[in-house]
């Protein structure tokens, strides 16, 4: 149907690109530099690594993150399937509206206001704030987004199959984890990488809802940065960067391999909101 | 009863049976392929009982499904916005929590309303947070038109490659979305800071004699907001000029209409929900941005996010910040709403 | 339907023995959906070893109840009995009833055996007895080939045998088929229609099929129920149906009718005489009516039974119609002519072209005599 792409659309498309990647290039480049002056390339070095494990301050908030990271999403990704699954499953149930729109609201909630309700109603509460604190947080906003990943699996998939199992004599529940699970997987996996990926990103929320001791590696990496580049936050950066592309790259590998064809609507379902 | 039932078909069914040998043989991968432990965990007993017991309960099961993320958002996302609501009304006060109780028992006997409207009082008297306000919304609207100029020729780029390139190229874009925002931001500081990559190549190219200051001023929080959100952009974009039939194009210029034209009539018509998805993904984040501002924008560059936090974090005004934040909600009210309707309008027409 | 084995040629046809006992009774059923009722108040029969077709347009209410049956739908009042139980609370699962869905619903996660065996080890059958009955299956549907390809391998009329034999491999009761054959291409629903009725008559299952293909319906039921927004329009065999519809509705649904308003102008035992208003010449019918004089009918004819003629028919003062020839139709085996009458009306008449083309003798604009016997037509009373 299209022969060729015209120099227009190969030129904006090169731009564009060179756009979104050339700072995340740069970035990585500057990491590996020898001089502490970010921007003057004085040979290759991997010190600033050496010194990053050394960096006591960071590896803890290292820690403290991926603790977060991990039990938020999987938090998460339990109660937003329960919620997705709800939401396209039950019909109509009293409440409904307002469920909806306690799903959809946290998509478009500013972090600051999020994170200033959920501050507030913790000292309201008095709540001792840190790491949990943190993790209850994130795990309310990142349900919002696996249930809406989840909801858009859901209307792909003929229910029929489910009633199908239950016709042959399978129990609601069991049919749930014998059929609709496997077949909502790829869903269910892809919003709990957009749940980790959330969590490991916040610093707006976490600022707002930590305690005393509770220190993430994004609000570790905004002090820095408040006192200028340095080599090390491009380190850290660099880490970051290629644990979440080689996360991204083998789950798509992988999911490329169980469905070329849905790809595409997948993708654009796990980062729409 | 299972054993009879199978004989009758065969019975009737006159199909010569074969020995089960070769069968058991064939049969032994045949656990589901969800996986042995799913069925295994479904074929215990223990499961069993709760599964029937579930049935019994009818409805409750169902739910229990319901009712876990529906408390869970109730406790903490409905009930913390409302304690905002509430603590937005209340009077500053040095302590701890630093705000006066709404609702104050005078003498055990009655209880007194301490509703306080001076906090919303002082955000539209206060020019620092009007100006705010306005300020956000301008960048708001600058960089999401900024961002529909840039993402727009990407989008149709990809729309009008070849079929192999455009996963690969959707893969591109989406994948600086999962990488963090903080390091994102953090990546154009030292781009566009004085003795940055940008000033050093234009210096070098000889455009510019002096170095550009961009660090610290609204441009760069434009393209900061621009960098980050453009992803947004570009998918529902994306979305919708792949979808579109390039037999109208072709239809088009059947009919006359010279390829430019038939962009305009045709094309950018159709891209329209993908237009306005895109702006609305884009500009309802970054009015409420904080990291991009405080980060890339100076000590003029005013956005109620920043504030917001400042107000919170440097001067503990507490009520003043609920206030700022309520005000910020239904800010974006308004957008939220109408965007809804013309989705459901849209999803409408589609049936 | 006639069993073609049985030795005195008897006919099957439980529904007009008095002493049985039907398989499934469907009693004063009626489903609500909010405001909007998909079933009003239907009872119904199916007796065993029946092939009972569910025919109407879409949103008759059709699948509503094929899916009350199945379990899926709770009636919002009434009862279904099925094999003497009241199937009221008795869940999806747990119903002597299996069906085979629209999508075929298979499994997409498992291979073809897996999605046969699934129905079996839900029974926690023992291993070997689960193993022999999917082969079974797999020969009976003849997918030998393919018992470890997954079902997005297959192609249309693969997957819907895999469907069948999945529903039919817990040997249920009955079996219930949503528009088995809706995704098939003509061809092949033909061949397939016939497999069924001969699976449906080597296991002696009771079949319950949706459709909205009236050919379909005919070609393998024995009782057809023709369903309108809610409601049952008539229950009769096939050829009954066809023959002897109850109303407008129905004769208007089974296949092309003319249908010409009237009044009753004269009774006998065994016929009677309406006066139409399309002509001055009067209709006469095979059978007697049921009706007052000067009551409102209507007369139906198939076109099929009516014929074309540039001559007046002899010896006929009823029962013949003038026109013109407006428009012909060839079809190869048949001719279809639409002819206007005096008033406007168009009739439209079928006809074996027994000749050749050479030999059309009737064409464009010519005038015609449109003629039936007596017994070719039905009075509808609605």
């Amino acid at each position: 149907m299209i022969k060729s792409w015209s120099w227009f659309n190969k030129v904006s498309l090169i731009v564009g690109f060179a756009f979104l990647y050339v700072p995340i290039i740069l970035l990585v480049i500057y990491s590996f530099n020898e001089s502490r002056l970010v921007t003057v390339w004085a040979g290759f070095s991997t010190k600033w690594y050496g010194q990053l494990f050394q960096n006591e301050g960071i590896m803890n908030a290292a820690m403290v993150t991926l603790k977060v990271a991990f039990l938020s999403s999987t938090l998460a990704t339990i109660f937003g399937t329960m919620a997705g699954f709800s939401m396209v499953r039950f019909g109509r149930f009293r409440g409904r509206t307002l469920f909806n729109g306690m799903i959809y609201a946290p998509l478009v909630m500013p972090e600051v206001i999020t994170g200033l309700s959920l501050l507030l109603m913790f000292v309201a509460i008095s709540l001792d704030r840190g790491l949990w604190t943190i993790t209850l947080a994130h795990t309310t906003f990142a349900m919002c987004y696996v249930a809406v990943v989840i909801q858009a699996r859901l209307n792909a998939f003929d229910r029929s199959i489910e009633e199908a199992a239950m016709d042959l004599g399978c129990p609601p529940l069991k049919t749930f984890f014998v059929i609709t699970l496997p077949i909502i997987l790829p869903g269910v996996l892809s919003g709990w990488l957009l749940s980790f990926t959330l969590s490991l990103d916040d610093l707006v929320i976490a600022s707002f809802t930590t305690g005393p001791g509770a220190t993430t590696l994004p609000m570790k990496i905004y002090s820095m940065v408040r006192f200028g580049v340095t080599p090390e936050i491009n380190a850290v950066s660099t880490i970051l960067i290629g644990i979440i592309a080689t996360g991204v790259l083998l789950a798509s590998v992988l999911h490329k391999r169980r469905e070329s064809q849905r790809k595409n609507d997948e993708l654009l379902a796990s980062a729409i909101p | 009863m299972g054993a009879e039932r199978l004989c009758r078909v065969d019975e009737l069914s006159g199909v010569a049976m074969t020995s089960p040998d070769p069968m058991k043989k064939k049969h032994k991968g045949l656990p589901l392929v969800s996986g042995g432990l799913v069925s295994m965990i479904c074929e215990c007993p223990p499961y069993r009982w709760a599964a029937s017991r579930c049935y019994r309960w009818g409805l409750q099961g169902r739910s229990l499904t319901v009712m876990v993320p529906y408390l869970w958002l109730v406790l903490l996302f409905l009930a913390p916005f409302l304690i905002v609501v509430k603590i937005s009304f209340s009077e500053i006060r040095i302590a701890i929590p630093p705000y006066a109780p709404l609702f104050e028992m005078i003498d055990g006997l009655y209880v007194q309303l301490n509703l306080h409207m001076a906090n919303y009082q002082r955000l539209f008297h206060d020019d620092l947070y009007m100006h705010a306000y306005l300020s956000s919304l301008r960048i708001a609207v600058v960089s999401t038109v900024l961002t529909l100029l840039v993402g727009y020729p990407i989008a149709y780029g990809m729309a009008r490659a070849p079929k192999s390139w455009r996963l690969p190229l959707l893969m591109l874009v989406i994948l600086p979305f999962w990488t963090s925002f903080l390091i994102r931001v953090y990546a154009w500081i030292g781009i566009l800071k004085t003795e940055g990559f940008l000033n050093m190549f234009l210096l070098w190219t000889g455009v510019i004699d002096e170095p550009l200051v961009i660090l610290h001023t609204n441009i760069a929080v434009y393209i900061g907001i621009v960098y980050s959100y453009l992803p947004f952009m570009i998918l529902p974009l994306y979305s919708s000029l792949e979808k579109m039939d390039h037999s109208l194009l072709e239809a088009a210029a059947d009919l006359g209409c010279p390829p430019h034209k038939a962009f305009w009539k045709v094309t950018f018509p159709l891209s329209r929900p993908g237009i306005i998805a895109g702006c609305f993904l884009v500009f309802i984040p970054a009015v409420g941005e904080f990291v991009i501002p405080d980060l890339l924008g100076g000590s003029s560059t005013l956005m109620i996010g920043k504030t917001l936090w400042s107000e919170f974090f440097n001067n503990r005004d507490w009520p003043l910040a609920s206030a700022a934040a309520v005000i910020l909600l239904l800010l974006l009210v308004v957008p939220i709403v109408w965007f809804q309707r013309f989705q459901s309008n849209r999803s409408q027409l589609g049936e | 339907m006639i069993e073609a084995n049985s030795q005195e040629h008897t006919v099957f046809a439980p529904w007009n023995e008095a002493d049985k006992e039907p398989f499934v009774r469907i009693e004063n059923v009626t489903k609500k959906f909010g405001n909007f009722v998909a079933i009003d108040n239907i009872s119904l029969n199916i007796f065993e070893r029946e092939f009972y077709a569910l025919l109407g347009p879409s949103g008759c209410g059709k699948t509503t109840l094929l899916r009350m049956l199945a379990g899926f739908e709770i009636p919002t009042s009434g009862r279904i009995i099925i094999d003497g139980e009241d199937m009221s609370k008795v869940p999806p699962h747990k119903r002597p009833v299996n069906m085979m869905f629209q999508s075929y619903a298979l499994f997409p996660h498992m291979t073809v055996e897996q999605n046969i065996a699934f129905g079996l080890k839900q029974d926690h059958l023992p291993k070997a007895e689960i193993a022999d009955q999917v082969e079974r299956m797999i020969n009976l549907v003849k997918l030998n080939a393919f018992a470890k390809r997954k079902p997005e391998q297959l192609s249309g009329g693969q997957r819907q045998r895999v469907a069948l034999a999945r529903s039919l491999a817990k040997n249920p009761k009955m079996l219930l088929l949503d528009e088995p054959l809706g995704a098939l291409d003509k061809k092949l629903r033909e061949e397939t229609q016939f497999e069924l009725m001969n699976i449906q008559e080597k296991l002696g299952i009771t079949f319950v099929i949706v459709t909205h293909d009236q050919e379909e319906a005919m070609t393998v039921s024995s009782r057809i129920a023709v369903m309108d927004s809610g409601t049952v329009a008539q229950v009769a065999p096939p050829a009954e149906i066809y023959e002897f519809p109850n109303s407008r509705k129905v004769a208007d649904f089974i296949g092309d009718v003319n249908i010409f308003e009237g009044r009753v102008a004269d009774v006998q035992a065994d016929s009677a005489q309406i006066l139409i208003n399309a002509s001055d010449v009067p209709v006469r019918t095979g059978r007697s009516v049921e009706a007052a004089l000067g009551e409102t009918v209507w007369v139906a004819v198939r076109p099929e039974k009516m014929i074309v003629s540039l001559n007046p028919p002899k010896n006929m003062t009823e029962n013949v119609l003038k026109g013109e020839v407006w428009d012909i139709g060839y079809l190869g085996k048949l001719s279809v002519y639409h002819v206007r009458l005096q008033d406007k009306r168009m009739v439209t008449v079928a006809m074996t072209n027994r000749y050749r083309e050479t030999e059309h003798t009737i064409t464009w604009e010519d005038s015609v005599y449109v003629s039936w016997a007596p017994n070719a037509s039905v009075v509808l009373m609605s």
